[in-house]
């Protein structure tokens, strides 16, 4: 990795450069929540000014810039009894600014997913090759838990990643297109009290996860207590709302539907996000419905997360942000759950 | 002006592999995912109430060249303007210039194509999915067992054993459904019947003043089965319900689970993994299946 020394000043040119240049993304505060906390969400920014960089953590995640919530993957247009199909792809260029290490994490994941299994999915390979990528180290939120699940460093994945010492940023270079901005706005090399100012943040950072829950032996666990108690004890509090599957970055299960134009010329085939905690998520035709409980529904979210895509990719689903818990309307969250687990268990 | 962005767009569709249609047996980098082949419905035949088979044409000769399937894969089937259903080929491996589909009538989609036409165009993606190790059977025995509509994707491998009949030692075809109006293919059993030493045997359980035949659960048909069970593979296709009596009741006979091939169903929305509607645990149905050796069932928790 190449590291480089930018002032605050030249960050703000680059950021210029940038929003000049392409749609430009950033943490943007978009309110207050009831207990008098600003809220945040990525979104499109028009000026330097807008973009909240000391922001905790966005309400969503990024997900949505690399698999939007409804994405059209086609159009057939009908003509005379026959139709044409038409495929088009998002090409356009863009830059997300201020992502945590845990959503890169996130993106980490989804890329094994979309671009190294046997079917590459171009609608996210197009969107995630086409997106520049500025991240940024953040301290830890008290629920947040990147550090169990090992998502609270990242190594690639990204084109810049930024750590704040003040007065400077100590910054990763991870591509070439990185290593021309910077050029381009003028950073200089790193020197040996920049380095030291580094480490010192990032153990900072290390020492100040607050939540910590062990999913060292999770996969077993999460086998031998199949049927568990404990999924009867969430999932009656589940209501099935699908609501931790909206904000997760990682979550990609997805339903495609087709809509017919007014007009009746032509019928879009869209990708909308789905949830596995919604009623319908595994019902087949002649209405058997393969989870109709919460409780199996709930438990098969914590087995994709922790088990199945663990045992697929070797690392679990989870980048523990805490989001999905933030949100949920019934106080489920994955800490909790977990620890219960292991209390059933001992 | 500022600096320049030094970032190029990235086109995927300048991606050579951009332009092949998309195809499961071949591995590669980059394919259209949304692409389907353009068939037409060359002929729909009624075989029940609620059952079509319908034989299906990709349109252009060069794609239609290129598709092939192994028995036991299925095909997305888009019917534009209502949606996309996962269903089994039910034809021979062998048959070239079109494959054919049996679809019942039970939503949306089915529902469109059960109105459609002759000359009707559908989009077809695939084939998909694993499929049952015919060679691997070969030299042994074999056991072909569906229950209900469970005989659509069986009847490729009924074709494929029959066709090969000298490849096989004993050839088996168990068949039952809850009445006999259910019966699908019923104007082939003959065919298959008067093929030289191949059993075939229909049970039904619910019989009408017509019925001649056996009347029972599938499994009183093992009854009268007299295998090796250290030479035999056995395909199970039909309910979820049906799997679980019809394998341990094979596995009781002394046949290995893992000799044993079963096809399971799931909601599928996009048949190459990345939709999860068929997840179980860490197996995607669409893609660690439809076919599966019934050790792996049992070890899928919640698969049938």
């Amino acid at each position: 990795m190449l590291f480089k020394i930018l002032s605050k000043q030249a960050f703000r040119s680059l950021v210029e450069i940038t929003l000049e240049s392409v749609e430009t993304i950033a943490p943007r505060r978009v309110g207050t929540n009831a207990r008098g906390e600003p809220i945040h969400q990525f979104l499109p920014i028009g000026s330097f000014d807008e973009m909240d960089l000391d922001y905790r953590c966005t309400e969503y995640s990024a997900k949505t810039y690399f698999l939007p919530y409804r994405e059209k993957l086609c159009t057939f247009r009908f003509d005379e009894g026959d139709w044409q199909q038409e495929i088009a792809y998002r090409i356009q260029s863009r830059a997300i600014i201020g992502l945590h290490a845990h959503d890169i994490n996130a993106l980490l994941k989804l890329d094994e997913v979309f671009t190294k299994s046997r079917f590459p999915w171009p609608y996210y390979i197009s969107r995630r090759k086409n997106t520049f990528i500025v991240g940024i180290d953040h301290f830890p939120l008290a629920d947040e838990f990147t550090q169990s699940v090992g998502a609270d460093v990242v190594t690639q994945g990204f084109d810049l990643f930024l750590t704040d010492l003040g007065d400077r940023y100590f910054v990763a270079v991870d591509s070439d297109r990185g290593f021309q901005l910077l050029n381009e706005v003028g950073a200089r090399e790193v020197a040996d009290d920049d380095a030291q100012a580094y480490k010192d943040v990032r153990r900072r950072i290390r020492d100040s996860f607050q939540t910590k829950i062990n999913v060292g032996n999770l996969p077993n666990l999460l086998d031998l207590e199949f049927t568990s108690e404990v999924w009867k004890k969430w999932g009656k509090k589940c209501l099935s709302c699908g609501s931790c599957a909206m904000v997760c970055p990682t979550c990609y299960c997805h339903g495609v539907t087709e809509e017919v134009s007014m007009d009746f010329r032509e019928s879009r085939k869209i990708k909308q996000l789905y949830s596995c905690n919604l009623l319908d998520f595994a019902r087949v035709a002649g209405g058997h419905n393969f989870r109709p409980d919460s409780e199996t529904r709930l438990k098969y979210r914590y087995y994709h997360q922790h088990r199945g895509f663990m045992e697929d990719y070797n690392q679990p689903k989870c980048v523990g942000c805490g989001r999905c818990g933030r949100v949920c309307l019934a106080g489920i969250n994955p800490p909790a759950v977990i620890r219960d687990l292991y209390e059933e268990n001992a | 002006m500022m600096g320049v962005f030094p970032h190029r767009p990235f086109d995927v569709r300048q991606e050579s592999e951009m332009l092949q249609p998309l195809d499961f047996n071949h591995w590669a980098r980059l394919k259209p995912v949304a692409k389907v082949f353009k068939a037409e419905i060359t002929n729909a035949i009624r075989l029940t109430a609620t059952e079509k088979l319908f034989h299906v044409r990709i349109h252009d000769d060069a794609e239609r060249q290129r598709f092939s399937f192994l028995p036991g894969q299925f095909v997305m089937v888009e019917v534009p303007g209502y949606g996309e259903v996962p269903i089994s080929i039910a034809s021979s491996m062998s048959n070239k210039g079109y494959f054919e589909l049996c679809i019942r009538d039970s939503g949306t989609v089915t529902h469109a194509l059960h109105q459609a036409q002759r000359g009707a165009k559908v989009g077809i993606r695939g084939p998909f999915g694993t499929h049952f190790p015919m060679e691997r059977m070969q030299g042994h025995s074999i056991l072909l067992i569906a229950g209900g509509l469970g005989l659509a994707p069986l009847r490729s491998p009924v074709y494929y054993a029959t066709e090969n009949r000298a490849a096989f030692k004993q050839v088996h075809i168990l068949y039952g459904t809850r009445n006999p109006g259910q019966l699908l293919f019923d104007y082939q059993y003959e065919s298959w019947r008067r093929i030289d030493d191949v059993n075939i045997q229909i049970i039904v359980e619910q019989p009408d003043e017509s019925w001649k035949g056996p009347v029972g659960i599938i499994t009183q048909l093992l009854d009268n089965v007299r295998v090796d069970p250290n030479d035999t593979f056995a395909i199970v296709c039909g309910p979820p319900a049906m799997f679980k009596f019809v394998c341990d009741r094979l596995h009781a006979m002394g046949i290995p689970m893992d000799r044993m091939f079963v096809s399971l169903e799931r909601r599928m929305h996009c048949g190459m993994g990345k939709c999860c509607r068929c997840n179980v645990g860490d197996t995607y149905t669409c893609t660690d299946g439809p076919v599966f050796d019934y050790w792996s069932v049992i070890n899928l928790k919640e698969a049938i």
